[in-house]
């Protein structure tokens, strides 16, 4: 059974989401459709791969801030909240990238 | 800024003798679903370094995918992002006591994850028919030698491996998505659905077509789900709704790297 403390912040996050402006949701759902409009077409630009992909990435960088922050109501958090998880994250994700000199080691060396 | 968001007395009752304010202020089931959240991340996070480090290391990485596949992709991508605003919009009608608004965002949100998932199953089943292909998958009967991706398959395996499981479990995750709200929009009324949907994807897909099998995944959901709502028969209010819908948005969001990774930077430009 939920206790009352609870249930009290539940509404206190109801009430919230009851003034969030539907108008805000229609232009982050606007801007992510440009946005992939735009991947799309750069898709199409035969353009050399690693300015393709910093760019790709920057856009989908933009993208996930966007459906974090106002789909994700991440934006309306405390800050505790919103430090605590995303610089963790980050964190974690960028250690994953210790692999990719491996892979441009193999690169280089010509291995199939 | 914590305990000022969340005072200790609250409903007029003093929690401060009892319990701790909380870190996050906010409710427990919400923190339960950011902290699954951000390990499933970084469950994508390390499929998606793999699939990247394939596409460093091997210089002829396969570009296989012709514009059919990126209006294919770009529609699915169409799909997600309008399930998140319906989502959105389910969220906030839940919130306001609209219970007929909710239920037909929900719904809304649930046909795109479920036409998400159809262009996606049509998009695997062509790279099967054309020779793209993982070990464990049966053999398709008929399929000629000279199909556009065999030698794929033979000479970058790591290409089909990464890419399957990259978006196998995405597809995955979004089926499961479609389940949840299913339970949270229409509570028990949802599981003889659910069965008619995996009857219908199981005896629809051809015998050597990995949704013939992966269709079973609607089976143990349906099993799984009628255990819970047996156990704990319960009406889900808003913040359940809101719950749900951050694990939808994050299925979207995991998809907006998937898609230009995957699809536009190996795109056949001819």
């Amino acid at each position: 059974m939920e206790d009352a403390s609870q249930l009290a912040i539940e509404s206190r996050v109801a009430e919230q989401h009851r003034h969030h402006s539907v108008a805000t949701f229609f232009w982050v759902w606007g801007t992510l459709l440009v946005l992939t409009a735009v991947e799309v077409y750069l898709g199409y630009q035969n353009m050399e791969p690693k300015r393709m992909l910093t760019i790709l990435m920057g856009l989908s960088l933009v993208k996930a801030t966007l459906i974090i922050g106002y789909f994700m109501h991440m934006k309306y958090e405390v800050s505790r909240m919103k430090w605590l998880t995303m610089t963790s994250l980050v964190f974690c994700l960028a250690m994953m990238m210790v692999f990719f000199p491996d892979a441009f080691r193999i690169l280089s060396l010509g291995a199939q | 800024m914590a305990e000022a968001a969340l005072p200790h007395n609250v409903a007029g009752v003093d929690t401060s003798a009892i319990y701790e304010p909380s870190l996050f202020g906010t409710y427990s089931k919400k923190i339960g679903m950011w902290l699954f959240l951000l390990s499933d991340s970084l469950t994508f996070g390390a499929l998606l370094y793999a699939y990247s480090y394939g596409r460093i290391s091997i210089s002829n990485w396969p570009t296989p995918f012709h514009s059919t596949s990126i209006v294919n992709a770009t529609i699915m991508t169409g799909f997600l992002l309008t399930s998140s605003l319906t989502m959105v919009l389910g969220v906030r009608a839940a919130a306001r006591g609209d219970d007929k608004g909710r239920l037909l965002f929900l719904l809304a949100t649930m046909a795109c994850g479920v036409g998400f998932i159809i262009l996606h199953a049509k998009e695997w089943s062509h790279l099967i028919d054309e020779g793209l292909r993982l070990p464990i998958f049966p053999a398709v009967p008929g399929q000629e030698t000279a199909s556009e991706f065999v030698n794929v398959s033979k000479t970058v395996p790591q290409f089909a491996a990464t890419f399957f499981g990259l978006t196998g479990m995405h597809m995955l995750h979004v089926t499961l998505g479609v389940v949840y709200l299913g339970v949270i929009a229409l509570r028990r009324k949802f599981i003889p659905i659910l069965f008619a949907l995996w009857l219908v994807a199981w005896l629809a897909t051809p015998a050597y077509s990995p949704f013939h099998y992966g269709a079973h995944v609607l089976l143990i959901a349906a099993l799984v789900c009628s255990l819970i709502l047996w156990l704990k028969p319960k009406v889900y209010d808003a913040a359940d709704v809101e719950v749900a819908g951050l694990y939808w948005h994050f299925v979207d969001l995991v998809w907006m790297f998937i898609f230009p990774l995957v699809y536009i930077m190996s795109t056949k430009i001819v």
